[in-house]
């Protein structure tokens, strides 16, 4: 019994990128959109670019179709510098967050647009964009205008049009934006489906960070213009490399405090008079600089009494309880005024409501619960 | 390359027939008149060289525009055609206001149809427009006949060719570029606005002044720019309706150009009306700029 | 909904009276039988007939109509660009200077318009004819297809060109391709406006024309201002009509393609 080989080609030394940003800078005017991004993404990735509005990652997007040029840097495209070549003589296609269907056009004059633009023969023609309606499943919508189908159908599309020229590089602008949350979760599934079949390279832009985890080989974090960290899903939700990260993906306690350096671990100083908290971590931290932990919510347990042997224990008062269902989020005040959450998984039906408002817990963790951060 | 072309191709076409047509004016509103063709001194002749040049230069004068602040015939119709402008703007939007008010509280199904026949005259040629009130106003016209008609007056009243012919001209012309910018801006009012406004206390009318009559004050403003600075220089409303002693700028301006052939005084006139034109011009770009803000 | 109550309905109604009343009653003297304008003499349509008689009338029409079918389309080219580079070309030296110039003519008063051009030809030696009145007309009205065209540029979608480009056209493939017919409309209703105002001009025609070419308002303005007649009653009534058979048909056909699009929108919401 072996397993099926991981994709991860940004492990492998030897692996050559579809895409690499070598320093690549766009200023308008004063202002710096990105800032000296260095990225390589490989043949085949899912790859989401994933940030607050305005952290530069459309702006990215656009310079690799070609509707921006960056100021400094260069793009190599299978090896090839893109610079200078126009959006219509690029093997990218785009997918935009308005969709950018032509009203005037139907459904398969849309699809079939790119290629007429290659004087493709027009049996040709035909068979690619009905291949492509098959893929989409909207064969029965031929002659529909963009304005009589729905906003789902109208995704598809988008998408149709935007893989009918057989791209290297599909960019992908925040494609799911304008559908309702459920719709949303279907769409993801179908768009890795569909990732995976046709075996094109995707760059999605997106500030949902549950649609970047679910989608995407790699995730990068941006911020200001720069990438705060490139990662797979796993990698930026356990192993953060900042605050940043960490606070942007999910929820997540940090706790700030002075190091002290131990055999493979760390004990941080985080209030006065308080027992310091151990956790382990590769870093090498010099005695007393400033370091953060990082625990996410699910990973704090809470308790009446005081645990017997567990390495981080902490006291505290509950202030807010949020029930959601399927688990409770307690807002616990420690020592200092800081809050801490922590979060139950509701197993049992029968609601059994251990704590409440204004009653004294402990909280507690494991030494690998949380991730010690530098920045 | 193509890209240069489009910027170029519109842009030198307004220079030539829109910028170079006012220098020329402005050079001959300088110039003196003469009994020659064309009909003005001195020519610039570039066959001479450099003195050509200065000769020309030394040739202009200011006396043109001394000889309008002198003849009183000139700043009274400068005068007259802001008064006449002025008064038909305020009755115009008496008449307007309620118009599109209503147009504004009309059922949902029937603005568009309103819109429409509100628009549509303005498709109609002006000229027609004008000419229409003159069967209407004249000795024997169509209003003489029914108000003695009816025994209301026993002699007809003179109207045609009189200022009030003129006032009743640019209101009917004009009364569609008042009615649609207050629409616009009563149309996009919330309703529940004057039911908060009544709900806190205030009397319909009360509403109405504390409420709409605030909101609809761009449109308001708009309106009457754009009824006021064409009125101002119009030639056709005066000469077909006004008589003899009407005064308008624009009437003034044609006939020194075609009757007197005084074509230095006559681009006097007309650099003094712009110049006239450029504060509620000035007025009104600030206004549809705030209007736009508001709109985004 | 609030009550429209009888103070809306009265200003409503007295309002369009005002609007159309003297229209109306222009139209009704047009078929009376007698010369006197204001008397009614009984129903007739010879004033038609002498108009369709009287060669000046027919030739000056002749001339109006092709010096506005000429001028519009040069205006509505002309305009259309102009528009693309107000809305589109962002900044370039003498940027300023250019929208001035784009909406000056505008609100400047015709008859300094007239004046300046008929300055500028005598200038440069041009006869005036048929020729000047093109230009003259091409000048003034593509400013307002500008206005028209710019409005409808401005909420264009813009990534509908940026999808365009990256799907292979060249910028003018995709402004032949997308952008003009998806503009269609405005820049045809553009050059509706550019005609109709050819038509109806009469101050800046007074100018630049010559002996050899008299527009129909020239001939109507000249004939009017001695007074009432039966035969512009009749050329008037003509004029009315011809225009208002187009802009209601215009405006139906609008509201029709907008009803069959909400139409279509509800049928795509049932057809899943």
């Amino acid at each position: 019994m072996s397993e099926p080989a991981r994709f991860a080609p940004w492990e492998d030394p030897d692996a050559k990128p579809l895409i690499r940003f070598r320093g690549v800078t766009k200023r308008f005017g004063t202002f710096t959109a990105i800032d000296g991004i260095d990225l390589d993404i490989f043949e085949s990735e899912f790859f989401a670019l994933l940030g607050p509005s305005g952290c530069g990652k459309t702006t990215l997007m656009r310079i690799l179709a070609g509707f921006e040029d960056p100021t400094e840097g260069s793009i190599l495209l299978d090896g090839n510098d893109l610079a200078g070549a126009p959006p219509n003589k690029r093997s990218t296609n785009m997918m935009f967050q308005s969709y950018a269907l032509f009203p005037h056009l139907s459904v398969f004059d849309n699809i079939a647009f790119g290629l007429r633009r290659d004087r493709l023969p027009a049996g040709e023609v035909r068979a690619r964009t009905e291949e492509m309606m098959a893929l989409v499943k909207l064969q029965d919508l031929t002659d529909r205008r963009p304005h009589q189908i729905s906003g789902g159908q109208r995704q598809r599309v988008a998408l149709a049009r935007a893989l009918a020229k057989a791209p290297r590089l599909l960019l992908l602008d925040e494609p799911l934006g304008a559908l309702d949350k459920k719709l949303r979760r279907e769409t993801q599934f179908e768009l890795m489906d569909i990732q995976e079949r046709t075996g094109t390279t995707f760059v999605i832009v997106t500030h949902d960070q549950e649609e970047a985890m679910t989608v995407a080989t790699r995730v990068a974090v941006m911020d200001h213009g720069r990438i705060a960290q490139v990662a797979d899903p796993t990698g930026i939700y356990e192993a953060p490399n900042s605050t940043y990260v960490a606070d942007f993906i999910g929820d997540v306690n940090i706790m700030k405090g002075r190091a002290t350096p131990a055999d493979g671990t760390v004990s941080i100083e985080w209030a006065e008079g308080q027992p310091a908290l151990r956790c382990a971590t590769e870093l090498r931290l010099e005695k007393g600089v400033t370091a953060f932990i990082a625990i996410r919510p699910e990973k704090v347990s809470i308790s009446s009494r005081r645990p017997g042997n567990s390495p981080n224990a902490v006291a505290g008062r509950v202030l807010d309880i949020a029930y959601l269902g399927n688990v409770s989020t307690y807002h616990v005040e420690i020592a200092g005024g800081q809050v801490i959450k922590a979060q139950t998984a509701n197993t049992d039906r029968v609601a059994r409501q251990e704590f409440t408002w204004e009653e004294n817990v402990w909280l507690y963790w494991s030494e690998t619960a949380g991730i010690v951060l530098e920045r | 390359m193509r890209r240069l072309l489009i910027v170029a191709i519109p842009y030198l076409w307004l220079l030539a027939f829109f910028l170079v047509p006012f220098v020329i004016v402005l050079k001959i509103s300088l110039s003196d008149t003469a009994l020659a063709r064309p009909p003005y001194f001195p020519q610039l002749d570039l066959y001479a060289g450099w003195t050509g040049v200065r000769d020309f230069l030394s040739g202009l004068d200011l006396e043109n525009f001394a000889f309008l602040a002198t003849d009183a015939l000139y700043w009274k119709a400068y005068l007259s055609s802001l008064r006449i402008a002025a008064v038909s703007t305020l009755i115009a939007l008496l008449v307007g206001y309620p118009i599109a008010y209503a147009m504004a509280r009309a059922n949902q199904s029937w603005r568009p149809t309103l819109l429409m026949l509100v628009i549509l005259p303005f498709w109609i040629s002006f000229l027609i427009r004008v000419y229409s009130w003159m069967g209407i106003l004249g000795q024997e016209g169509y209003l003489n006949q029914l108000l003695i008609g009816v025994g209301i007056i026993s002699d007809p009243l003179t109207i045609l060719n009189t200022n009030v012919a003129v006032y009743i001209g640019i209101v009917y012309t004009y009364l569609p570029f008042m009615v649609l910018p207050i629409y616009a801006s009563l149309g996009r009012m919330d309703e529940s606005l004057l039911e908060a406004a009544e709900d806190l206390g205030c009397s319909r009318f009360q509403a109405f002044r504390l409420v709409t009559l605030p909101l609809s004050r761009p449109g308001i403003i708009a309106g009457c720019f754009l009824v006021f600075i064409p009125a101002i220089g119009e030639f056709v409303i005066p000469s077909l309706l006004g008589g003899s002693g009407t005064l308008m700028i624009g009437k003034v301006l044609w006939e020194e150009f075609f009757s007197n052939r005084d074509w230095p005084v006559a681009s006097a006139v007309a650099i003094v009306l712009l110049l006239i034109l450029i504060v509620p011009i000035i007025i009104f770009q600030r206004n549809e700029q705030r209007r736009q803000e508001a709109e985004s | 909904m609030r009550r429209f109550g009888w103070f809306n309905a009265t200003s409503l109604t007295l309002g369009l009276a005002f609007l159309y009343l003297p229209v109306v009653i222009l139209v009704i003297y047009s078929f009376n039988a007698s010369k006197l304008v204001t008397v009614w003499a009984g129903f007739s349509t010879k004033w038609y007939g002498e108009l369709f008689r009287n060669e000046a009338f027919l030739d000056a029409a002749w001339v109006t109509l092709k010096v506005a079918f000429l001028s519009s389309t040069l205006a509505t080219a002309l305009g259309t660009m102009a528009a693309h580079v107000l809305v589109r070309a962002g900044r370039f030296p003498g940027r300023t200077l250019f929208s001035g110039v784009i909406y000056a003519p505008l609100v400047m008063p015709e008859v300094i318009t007239g004046l300046s051009l008929l300055l500028l030809f005598i200038g440069i030696g041009l006869d005036r004819g048929v020729l000047t009145i093109v230009l003259a007309h091409t000048t003034f009205s593509m400013c307002y297809v500008s206005v028209v065209v710019s409005s409808r540029l401005v909420t264009f979608d813009r990534s509908l060109e940026e999808a365009a480009l990256d799907l292979g056209c060249t910028p003018f493939d995709a402004f032949r391709l997308v952008t003009l017919p998806i503009i269609a409309p405005a820049v045809v209703s553009g050059w509706l406006l550019a005609f109709t105002l050819s038509l109806d001009d009469l101050v800046i025609a007074s100018f630049t024309s010559g002996p050899s070419a008299t527009t129909l308002p020239i001939k109507i303005f000249s004939s009017v201002r001695l007074g009432v007649s039966p035969e512009i009653n009749a050329l008037s009534t003509i004029l009315i009509a011809i225009v208002s058979i187009g802009v209601i048909a215009a405006s139906l056909a609008s509201k029709r393609s907008a009803i069959r699009g909400q139409r279509d929108r509800r049928s795509a919401v049932r057809v899943p």
